[in-house]
């Protein structure tokens, strides 16, 4: 990186040297973070394969945990983000698409769910 | 325009710009990272919509299988830790790149294309396995949208292996020069990118489809 570090000292106007400045974490940080997925990833299929729990929208709900917290660790120790890198802006992606990600994902399940309520006597009719 | 007020000494020594004429410097691939990761949250829209579709289909067994009579969750677990070696081992490469050594960064995107290819391999026999049993996607709606969100990851890998095999050809050719470390590390963000894709796929789809 010492190479990019030269650059930005060139730069005349001090505040607008692009470098790149994505960090590559270091051999500590990518094992710890396989093994926190490892355990993380063991838990939720242990928890379904055995029947742990009794009532299955609980075991939903604790695996769906296991899940978003992987998914901070992979985000943390594999893709490296932070609020700095790339001046906060990978950042800003990151939340403008989860903000789109939630919409699409509640919007469809909530219209349909309602959808499919709404046609139940269709349903049935069907059925029949 | 000239109604604008101005103040008096700015507007003598030179005409105002509206806009930045000095050229700062961009060296050559420094806004490459930033946007590819534009491109993995476009991808991760993407996914987000066939998420959304199994959501909404996965239900609709239209007198079929449903998740829990087809899924086999020992093969998907397999899966899995193929999927977290190969992300592993991929880090390992890069930290080879950091510290030059191309040799062991070669070996390390073995390790990683072969974790890779028995990923595809393992998704590849359940698809057929399914296919077999007459649970192919056109059964009900619940399988298209499964093989539609499952296939689109796997395409995904198969694309990645493609561009991986690509770059240790580069890097064999041109050695670490300043654009195979950048392209390196674009696919080490795709190359994660995916495995997080898979977190959501193997819970969503086959955890809470076993549950059902």
């Amino acid at each position: 990186m010492s190479d990019t570090h030269a650059h930005d000292a060139h730069a005349d106007h001090g505040d607008h040297g692009h470098g790149d400045h994505a960090s590559h974490g270091t051999r500590g940080s990518y094992i710890k973070g396989f093994f926190l997925s490892v355990i993380l990833t063991a838990i939720p299929f242990w928890i379904v394969m055995t029947d742990a729990f009794k009532d299955p929208s609980t075991a939903a709900l604790v695996v769906m945990v296991f899940a978003v917290a992987q998914i901070v660790v992979h985000m943390i120790y594999f893709l490296h983000m932070s609020g700095k890198s790339e001046g906060g802006w990978t950042m800003m992606a990151l939340i403008f698409t989860i903000i789109l990600v939630v919409i699409t994902l509640s919007g469809s399940i909530w219209v349909m769910y309602h959808m499919n309520t709404n046609m139940m006597p269709m349903q049935a009719a069907a059925d029949m | 325009m000239s109604a604008i007020p101005m103040k008096d000494g700015l507007n003598e020594t030179k005409p105002v710009s509206f806009y930045d004429l000095d050229e700062h410097e961009h060296p050559d691939g420094g806004s490459t990272m930033l946007g590819f990761w534009m491109y993995l949250m476009s991808d991760c829209l993407i996914f987000a919509v066939l998420f959304a579709a199994y959501a909404v289909l996965g239900n609709s067994y239209a007198g079929g299988p449903s998740p829990k009579e087809i899924f086999e969750l020992p093969l998907v677990a397999v899966n899995t830790a193929m999927l977290l070696f190969s992300s592993i081992t991929y880090g390992f490469a890069m930290l080879s790149m950091e510290e030059g050594r191309q040799r062991i960064m070669q070996m390390w995107l073995v390790f990683t294309g072969l974790f890779g290819l028995a990923f595809l391999s393992i998704e590849m026999y359940e698809f057929a396995t399914l296919i077999h049993e007459g649970a192919g996607p056109t059964r009900s709606a619940f399988l298209s949208s499964f093989f539609t969100l499952v296939g689109t990851h796997g395409l995904h890998v198969t694309m990645g292996l493609i561009w991986l095999v690509t770059l240790m050809v580069q890097v064999q050719k041109h050695g670490l020069i300043a654009a195979n470390k950048r392209r390196l590390m674009c696919l080490s963000m795709f190359w994660h990118f995916l495995d997080v894709i898979w977190i959501g796929v193997f819970t969503f789809v086959y955890l809470m489809g076993t549950l059902r």
